[in-house]
């Protein structure tokens, strides 16, 4: 069968970013591989572990959990648009790096955009609101003490003004100039031919 | 992991919404998603067409008078939760809500999506039927008011008909002189509970009910004798064994969170 397939904007870390996609494409693909931002990671893809976590319109959601059509037109942002243009990094992912908040670093991206949406809504968060926000995403590796360590890590170098707003350094800069679609042309996350979704049986 | 195929429409009103579900019986509606696209992702469920209400505006609504408090089709867990004025109206709300999933999910996820997905095990259902809320159905044929206690039918079932679109749930506010608490027991935070119990107390005339979660097919409702009200509960509530839990051991928490629940909403202030 022929799907139908929608044409949505979504503004990722500030930049205008068209896509071609059937309604079933979850917004964690979409962004995957119609975006090529890879740093979401789809753990789960039931809701369960939250690597795939971004901020929709400021507020972290799973992004396995959502439509990428229902999220037309809504400022997304990703693990990638939170260290500076020049690479330097975050101080949520400083605060992570110095207390040793990731081994693997496969949930990394999840904790660091719910520790962005944490930190955003509350500054200095108790002990207790920072496990209940974290309590949402699975870490097989660290048993999760230095990832709370880092969570208070990262409030403080914050409030020390060392970065600013947690949900990134381009928030409420104007956006930059549109980026064209551009799904990945090759290697392991392109669109097999014919489109759809890398792995997906095709039929 | 990926969903089925199916047809996408996202309306801009309640009219629209009810008028393209009239049009297609089979459509399913999709809010928050947070129950709906896992058993989309997993397959468990391939509805051919979604009506996505996340652009009807006019369903994003609390309003809160002393009376109670009306959510509307599209009001997230989380903003209900940080609504002083209805938590104040409804405690129970303010109660239950933290314990529905992770503060993530319910960002995304509806009030009124948990209760027209109807899951026993769920704390918005029970808490609906504890306060004798009101779901508010509209279809192409009208709007039609269904209480609590006859929306529940079966595990995941309710008295939503095809073409049916729930706009909101009615909360009414509990008396002055009564307490309420809900209390719950799960393996680890945010899963699903074991047994959960939501209970009101009149503080004047003693008089206690409770809603129990997880413990039978639908959110089930008992007034509690004075005398033993936890050994009622437990010969009341129907629970199934699965790989969590013996019914045995459900059956159990019911008799002791009973006790707990009454102890919590007798001392709240």
């Amino acid at each position: 069968m022929t799907e139908e397939q929608h044409h949505i904007t979504l503004h990722v870390n500030g930049v205008p970013r068209t896509a071609t996609v059937p309604a079933r494409r979850l917004l964690s693909d979409a962004l995957r591989h119609d975006l090529g931002l890879t740093g979401t990671h789809a753990g789960c893809e039931h809701g369960v572990c939250g690597c795939c976590t971004v901020l929709l319109d400021g507020e972290p959601v799973r992004s396995c959990l959502l439509l990428a059509v229902t999220a037309q037109g809504a400022a997304i942002r990703t693990v990638e648009g939170l260290a500076g243009p020049d690479g330097a990094l975050h101080p949520i992912q400083r605060a992570f790096a110095e207390c040793h908040g990731l081994q693997c670093g496969f949930c990394t991206p999840g904790f660091l955009m719910t520790t962005a949406g944490l930190l955003d809504r509350s500054p200095a968060p108790t002990d207790g609101e920072i496990e209940e926000s974290m309590a949402g995403n699975l870490c097989r590796c660290t048993g999760y003490q230095n990832i709370t360590t880092s969570v208070r890590r990262a409030a403080e170098l914050l409030a020390a003004g060392q970065g600013g707003d947690p949900a990134g350094p381009w928030a409420g800069e104007d956006p930059q100039e549109p980026v064209a679609e551009a799904p990945l042309a090759a290697g392991p996350y392109a669109p097999p031919p014919g489109g759809g979704v890398p792995g997906e049986a095709r039929r | 992991m990926k969903p089925p195929p199916f047809r996408w429409s996202s309306p801009g009103t309640t009219a629209e919404a009810v008028a393209l579900l009239a049009a297609d019986p089979r459509a399913k509606v999709l809010a928050g998603g947070q129950s709906l696209i896992p058993l989309l992702n997993m397959r468990l469920a391939s509805p051919p067409h979604l009506v996505d209400i996340n652009r009807v505006a006019e369903l994003d609504a609390v309003e809160v008078t002393g009376d109670g408090v009306r959510v509307g089709a599209l009001v997230r867990q989380a903003h209900l939760e940080r609504d002083e004025a209805a938590r104040k109206v409804c405690p129970l709300l303010g109660d239950a809500l933290p314990l529905v999933a992770h503060p993530v999910i319910r960002n995304r996820g509806t009030v009124v999506g948990s209760i027209a997905h109807g899951d026993p095990a769920a704390e918005l259902p029970a808490v609906a039927a504890l306060l004798g809320a009101t779901v508010r159905i509209a279809s192409a044929a009208g709007v039609r008011d269904v209480p609590a206690d006859v929306f529940f039918v079966a595990p995941l079932e309710t008295a939503l008909r095809p073409g049916e679109l729930v706009t909101s749930v009615w909360f009414p506010a509990v008396p002055p002189a009564t307490g309420t608490a809900v209390v719950e027991l799960s393996r680890r935070h945010g899963d699903y509970a074991l047994c959960g119990v939501a209970a009101t107390v009149d503080r004047e005339t003693g008089a206690a009910r409770a809603a129990y979660l997880g413990v039978a097919p639908v959110p089930l409702v008992l007034d509690l004798p004075a005398d033993d009200p936890g050994g009622y509960a437990a010969a009341s509530v129907d629970p199934e064994a699965d790989i969590h839990a013996t019914a045995a051991y459900r059956r159990h928490l019911a008799t002791v969170l009973t006790r707990r629940a009454l102890a919590a909403a007798r001392d709240r202030p």
